[in-house]
């Protein structure tokens, strides 16, 4: 994505390389969660044990009330509370729920 | 409509007006404060408009501001849409009296993990509300959270919390829902919603389609429950609330000419009744416009405004037509008197004309209105509804003491006055054009077949068209009934000699009686004459005969003196 103006030989380069370390690409997450209920720190701690299994140290977590920052809702177009997004790798996905099924968190951060 | 704002104040629940025209009067007031109503119909019935509407008359008119939440359209989508009738969305965000919020949700995204709620969604509405100070909030389709989330029962808890919670908030809500195959909405929302529910419908019957709206429950109000057809256009929603009316329209004393002055004369000489309904039925080409354009012109002519519906000629030929037979509309269209309102009645449905007709006459506030012909609107197996509209549209003109003229085309083939007897019990005036077939010609006649509190004329009378206008011809009863065409100029004619002839003899009379009186008096002189001679001659006699007696006794004395006799 960064050699987007280079030269075509420097994309497929690029495209190349991206195939062979597919992984190696920075997860950014976001946990809007609605408050401080059972519901969110359970979303909390699942989703870091699932972080911590699979993604490393490659990933940047960021957790947000939005009872705190209650215009984010309207931004970030989320309805439901615990909402996860995945902003990169791309595509978008929202995870929702409180990520106790681990395979379908994994399917939804494209990890499986 | 203080009757209705009467019996509001009777009634506790609190009901915020939605500004929507007609919609208020049939509701009592409009939707019920605090609480969330359902509105819901079809694709395309109007639900996002009526909900548009609702929030925009209470941002400008109540000062009520208001959030719409869309689930299906986005906010440019929105604005553009409601800009066509004139809302400026834009604006009234702008003023802080809107909020707009789209809810967009990518099934492809989302991936269930477990538990959830849809908290986000409540902390979004609430920070809408709260930003404006909302007090009224429309849901534009939140049936659309199906498509989007995957888990039902979760989505059907939340949107029950949800309700409850909107009448915490207090706030007024229409959440839109689309219609289901057995239930009102697909999503069975009304299970949720249950305060007030109305149906939106946009029905397509022979080719033209009619909006109508129906109340079909309203907790703790009465409502009207009829279906109350709607219009939508440049200026938004309008609900007619017709059928509401009672017959307790005022009456007007007051009379208004036809414009044909031996017409007047047959109804008393004064015409007919201001606010009253009149009819002129009859058969093709026989003048029933002619005498809708003489009473329109007539109407104008004494400074009324005039509007005139016609659904089968063009205004410009109409007044062409018009002007052959002498009367010249035109300029009282220049002076604004007379609009025209030309369109097909296939163009919209009964129940559009209805609105149609409304919308205009609320415009152009005339005194007159003529709608020319009625009956082309339907065809004969929908006589009832056509009874309907026409009931409607005259409670309507009767309550602005508008007087109106309906012109009706009746068939041949079928009794004149049975062909509009479904609609007579609605008129007060009914003039009946016949033709008269009689020795091989067609002639027009006029009748008044009706006029209520009116003594009016029971003679069929002739009437041409002729360059001065409609005339009356005066009545020839022969053997046969009334005389028209020529077998009335023959009559005329024979009538003529039939007076000249007495004419003369009369004359004729008057000689003979001269003659003879002159005859007397010289026989009356003859006579005199005689009696004169004859009285001369016997004085002569007399005194003749007085001479010789006197005569006698001289010579009586004489001869007695001689002899010295005593007598």
């Amino acid at each position: 994505m960064k050699n987007r103006k280079s030269p075509l030989i420097g994309a497929t380069n690029t495209f190349e390389q991206s195939l062979t370390k597919p992984r190696e690409e920075k997860h950014v997450l976001r946990l809007y969660i609605a408050g401080k209920s059972g519901r969110s720190i359970l979303a909390i701690s699942n989703l870091k044990k699932i972080c911590k299994e699979y993604l490393k140290n490659n990933y940047e977590l960021e957790i947000i009330d939005l009872f705190q920052f209650p215009d984010l809702a309207q931004v970030e177009q989320i309805i439901a509370a615990p909402t996860l997004i995945k902003e990169s790798p791309l595509p978008l996905r929202r995870i929702i729920g409180d990520m106790s099924n681990t395979e379908k968190v994994l399917s939804g951060l494209n990890l499986k | 409509m203080s009757k209705i704002a009467n019996a509001n104040t009777t009634i506790k629940l609190p009901k915020s007006p939605t500004g929507i025209t007609g919609f208020d009067e049939i509701t009592l007031g409009g939707l019920p404060t605090g609480r969330p109503t359902l509105v819901c119909g079809g694709a395309g019935c109007g639900k996002t408009l009526f909900g548009i509407e609702f929030l925009v008359r209470g941002a400008t008119q109540f000062n009520e501001p208001g959030v719409f939440m869309s689930f299906e359209e986005t906010i440019e989508e929105l604005t553009i849409n409601v800009a066509s009738l004139g809302f400026d969305l834009n604006k009234l965000i702008k003023q802080k009296k809107i909020a707009l919020d789209h809810v967009h949700i990518e099934r492809s995204e989302i991936e269930e993990t477990g538990e959830y709620d849809l908290e986000a969604l409540f902390i979004r509405l609430e920070y809408a509300i709260d930003s404006i100070g909302a007090k009224r909030v429309v849901l534009d389709t939140i049936e659309s959270l199906f498509a989007g989330l995957p888990n039902q029962l979760i989505l059907r808890a939340e949107l029950r919390r949800l309700f409850r919670w909107l009448k915490e908030k207090g706030v007024t809500a229409i959440i839109t829902g689309e219609r289901g195959d057995e239930t009102l909405t697909r999503q069975g929302l009304e299970e949720y919603v249950s305060d007030c529910v109305i149906m939106l419908d946009h029905r397509v019957t022979e080719q033209t389609s009619t909006r109508r709206l129906r109340v079909v429950k309203y907790r703790g109000s009465v409502h009207g429950t009829n279906e109350y057809p709607f219009l939508i256009d440049e200026s938004g929603f309008s609900v007619l609330p017709v059928t509401s009316l009672g017959l307790e329209h005022k009456v007007s004393n007051e009379r208004i000419s036809s414009g044909i002055p031996a017409l007047d004369d047959m109804l008393e000489g004064k015409g007919y009744f201001r606010g009253s309904t009149v009819l002129v039925s009859g058969t093709a080409g026989i003048g029933k416009t002619s005498i809708a354009a003489h009473f329109a012109a007539a109407a104008c002519k004494r400074g009324e405004r005039v509007l005139y519906f016609c659904f089968e000629e063009s205004p410009k030929q109409l007044i062409r037509n018009m002007l052959s037979i002498g009367i010249n509309l035109e300029p009282w269209v220049k002076k604004g008197l007379l609009q025209f309102q030309a369109s097909r009645p296939t163009l919209y449905g009964l129940e559009m004309h209805l609105a149609v007709t409304h919308k205009f006459v609320n415009e152009f506030k005339p005194n007159v209105v003529v709608l020319d012909p009625i009956n082309t609107f339907v065809t004969n197996d929908k006589e009832f509804e056509l009874r309907t509209l026409l009931m409607r549209i005259i409670d309507f003109l009767k309550v602005k003491q508008i007087t109106a003229l309906f012109t009706s085309l009746t068939r041949s083939d079928c009794g004149l006055e049975g062909s509009d007897a479904g609609i007579s019990s609605l008129i007060d005036t009914w003039l009946l054009l016949r033709d008269i077939e009689l020795n091989g010609e067609r002639n027009r006649g006029i009748y008044i077949l009706k006029s209520r509190g009116i003594a009016n004329s029971n003679q069929i009378r002739e009437f041409d068209l002729t360059d001065k206008g409609v005339k009356l011809r005066d009545v020839y009863i022969g053997a046969n009934g009334v005389l028209t065409g020529s077998a009335r100029i023959a009559q005329e004619a024979h009538e003529n000699s039939e007076m000249l002839a007495r004419k003369y003899e009369i004359e004729f009379k008057i000689r003979e009686i001269e003659r003879k009186r002159k005859e007397l008096e010289a026989q009356v002189e003859a006579m005199r004459t005689d009696f004169k001679s004859e009285e001369t001659e016997a004085n002569k006699i007399i005194e003749e005969e007085q001479q010789m007696m006197k005569q006698l006794e001289q010579d009586k004395k004489v001869m007695a003196t001689s002899r010295k006799a005593e007598f």
